[in-house]
C-alpha cells in the first residue's frame, strides 16, 4: 500500500507520514496511516467527512501535535521543525476564511508580510497572485462583499503569494456551486502546470478528484484503504467502473451515506458559517 | 490568467524561503508591524467606532468629571478635579476596548482565519504580541478624543510632545496588557458569550480598583491593596506624571507594564492553540 513514487530517483517525496496515528480523546481520528506524497503532484485524499483527512492535514501543516508516528513535509521533520514547515506551505482550510473588513489585496498583502515576502516583491507579489486567480479587477473592493467562489480564489491568492512549495487544501469546493467549483479547479490545474508545486488536496467530491488528481488514497474511519491513480483503482474494478465504485469497494459505504451520518452537524454547521459570511 | 507571473523558487525548495534567517528577533516586530497595520486599515474602512467608543469618555468627562469637579468631594490637592480625572479617563478608554478584544480573537477562530495566521511562519508569542499592539493601537484612538477634549473643556495638559509621546507608549502598553488578559480568558472559556460575561465582569472592578478616579491617598486599606496590584493604576500613573506632571514614578510603571505585558503575552500564547483545535 505504500507508494513506491516517493522513493524512486528525483526530488526527495512532498510528504511522507509513517504510523501517523492521533487519538482526540477515546477517539482514534487518524488511525496508523503511511503515505508518501512525491513532489510535484497533486495527490488526493478522499473519504467522507468523519474519515480523517482533516486531522491529517491538520498534523501536516502543524496545527495538531504529532501524537505518533514520523511526518516529514519536504525533508522537514513536522514534530521538531514546525517553523521551517510553515514557511514552505499554503494552506486553504474547509471554512470559507478571509478577512471581511479589508479589502481583497488587504487581505493577500497581510499574508505577504505574514510569510516574509521581502519587501521589494510584495507589491509584484501580492498583484501576480490576485491575477492568477482572475481578481485583479476586484482587489480593491472589501472583501465581504465577494461571493463565495471569489474568497475561495481570494484564499488560494493568499496561500500562493509565498510560493508555497507544498499547496494545502481541504476541501477546496465544499459549499461552493457549480460553476464557481469549475473556477476553482481550473485555477488549481493551471497553478501546478505553472508552477510544478505540489497540491495536497482532500475531497469527498469523485469528480473532484477524477479532474484534478494525479494520485488518490481513499480513506476510511481513519484508516487508508487504497491508493493510487484513479485510473488504475477504476481499472481494477473492471471496465466503465467509477471512483464510487472504487470507494464502496473497499468501505463498503458511500461517500456521500456516510457523509450524512458522521459528518452531517459539522458540515452543516460550517456551511451555515460560511453562508452568514459570504451573505 | 497569468499563473506564469507566480513562478519562481517556490518557499523550502532548495532556495532559502525569504526570511527564513531573518531570526526569531526580526521576525516580532515584523509581525507587531503587520498587526498594527491590518488595524490600522480596518479603522479606515470602518470609522463608526472612532465616534461610538468616544462617547464613553465624554460622558465620564462632561458628566462625571464637570459635576464631581463642583462638589470638591474628591481631594486632589492643587490640581483642579477634572485634570486629575482625564489621565485615568484615557486609561478607562484604552482598558474598555482593550478587555474585549478576545472577541476578535474568537470571531477570528470561528471565521476560520486564526487557523490559517496559526500555520504562518509566525510564533504565537508573535501572533499574540501583534494582536495586543493592535488593540493599543485602537486605544490611542480614544488618547487622541479625549486630549481634544480635554483641550475644549480647558483641562491643563501637557503640550510637550514628548510627554504626549510618552503617554501614547503608556496607552499601549496598558491596552496591551489588557487585550492579553482578554485573549487569554478567549484561550481558556473559548466561547464569545462567556468572554463577554466576565469581560464585563472584571472590567469595573479593575477600574474602581484603581486611581482613576481617586487618588489611593483617601482608599480604605484593601483597596489599597487590590490598587497596588492593579496594572491599570501603574498606566493611570505615568499619564498624569506625563500629562500633569504630577508626582509620579515613571521608572517603576513603565516597569510594571512591561513585565505585565510581558507575562500577559505569555499566558495568552501558552492558551492560543487551544481556539485552534
Amino acid at each position: 500500500m505504500i507508494s513506491q513514487l516517493g522513493q524512486s530517483q528525483g526530488p526527495a517525496p512532498a510528504v511522507v507520514c509513517r504510523g501517523l496515528r492521533h487519538r482526540f480523546g477515546d477517539h482514534v481520528a487518524v488511525d496508523g496511516i503511511d503515505l508518501t506524497v512525491a513532489s510535484g503532484e497533486v495527490f488526493g485524499l478522499l473519504g467522507p467527512n468523519g474519515a480523517g483527512k482533516t486531522t491529517t492535514i491538520r498534523v501536516l501543516n502543524t496545527l495538531l501535535p504529532v501524537q505518533e508516528g514520523a511526518v516529514t513535509v519536504l525533508g522537514h521533520d513536522v514534530g521538531r521543525s514546525a517553523m521551517a514547515v510553515r514557511r514552505t506551505l499554503g494552506y486553504v482550510p474547509q471554512q470559507l476564511s478571509i478577512e471581511a473588513a479589508l479589502t481583497g489585496r488587504e487581505n493577500v498583502a497581510w499574508f505577504a508580510r505574514l510569510f516574509d515576502v521581502p519587501r521589494r516583491q510584495r507589491r509584484e507579489r501580492v498583484s501576480d497572485a490576485l491575477d492568477a486567480m482572475g481578481l485583479s479587477d476586484t482587489a480593491d473592493r472589501l472583501a465581504g462583499t465577494y461571493s463565495g467562489g471569489m474568497v475561495r480564489r481570494l484564499e488560494l491568492a493568499q496561500a500562493l503569494v509565498n510560493r508555497p512549495a507544498l499547496l494545502i487544501l481541504d476541501e477546496p469546493t465544499l459549499g461552493l456551486d457549480p460553476v464557481a467549483r469549475d473556477g476553482v479547479w481550473q485555477r488549481v490545474d493551471e497553478l501546478r502546470q505553472a508552477t510544478g508545486m505540489t497540491v495536497l488536496l482532500t475531497t469527498h467530491y469523485m469528480e473532484e478528484a477524477d479532474a484534478l488528481c494525479d494520485r488518490v488514497a481513499l480513506m476510511h474511519v481513519g484508516q487508508i484503504r487504497a491508493e493510487g491513480t484513479p485510473a488504475a483503482l477504476k481499472a481494477d474494478l473492471g471496465p466503465g467502473s467509477t471512483l464510487e465504485g472504487v470507494f464502496r469497494r473497499y468501505t463498503g459505504g458511500t461517500l456521500e451515506g456516510d457523509a450524512e451520518a458522521k459528518g452531517g452537524l459539522r458540515e452543516v454547521r460550517s456551511t451555515r458559517r460560511a453562508a452568514g459570511r459570504v451573505g | 490568467m497569468r499563473s506564469g507571473a507566480l513562478v519562481g523558487p517556490l518557499a523550502g525548495s532548495a532556495e532559502p524561503a525569504a526570511g527564513a534567517s531573518a531570526g526569531v528577533w526580526r521576525r516580532f516586530p515584523s509581525r507587531v508591524a503587520t498587526f498594527c497595520l491590518v488595524e490600522l486599515q480596518k479603522l479606515r474602512h470602518d470609522r463608526t467606532e472612532l465616534f461610538t467608543r468616544a462617547v464613553q469618555p465624554v460622558l465620564w468627562l462632561v458628566i462625571f468629571g464637570e459635576t464631581f469637579s463642583r462638589i470638591h468631594a474628591i481631594p486632589t490637592g492643587h490640581v483642579p478635579y477634572l485634570d486629575f480625572l482625564a489621565p485615568g479617563i484615557i486609561a478607562q478608554s484604552g482598558l474598555f476596548i482593550a478587555i474585549f478584544y478576545g472577541i476578535q480573537i474568537i470571531w477570528e477562530r470561528d471565521a476560520g482565519v486564526l487557523t490559517k495566521l496559526l500555520v504562518t511562519p509566525t510564533p504565537r508569542s508573535a501572533l499574540i504580541l501583534g494582536k495586543s499592539f493592535a488593540a493599543g493601537i485602537r486605544a490611542l484612538s480614544q488618547v487622541v478624543v479625549v486630549l481634544i477634549l480635554s483641550a475644549v473643556l480647558g483641562v491643563g495638559l501637557t503640550s510637550n510632545p514628548a510627554d504626549i509621546l510618552g503617554a501614547f507608549v503608556i496607552v499601549v502598553l496598558g491596552s496591551a496588557f489588557f487585550s492579553c488578559l482578554s485573549m487569554t480568558v478567549a484561550g481558556v472559556v473559548l466561547k464569545r458569550d462567556r468572554l463577554m460575561g466576565i469581560g464585563q465582569m472584571i472590567t469595573m472592578p479593575l477600574f474602581f480598583a484603581s486611581n482613576a478616579l481617586y487618588p489611593v491617598s483617601i482608599m480604605p486599606g484593601w483597596l489599597r491593596a487590590l490598587s497596588t496590584v492593579n496594572p491599570l493604576s501603574y498606566e493611570v500613573d505615568a499619564l498624569r506624571g506625563l500629562l500633569l506632571h504630577s508626582k509620579a514614578d515613571l521608572g517603576l510603571d513603565y516597569l510594571v507594564l512591561v513585565v505585565a505585558v510581558v507575562t500577559g503575552v505569555a499566558a495568552a500564547s501558552s492558551l492560543v492553540g487551544r481556539l485552534a483545535r
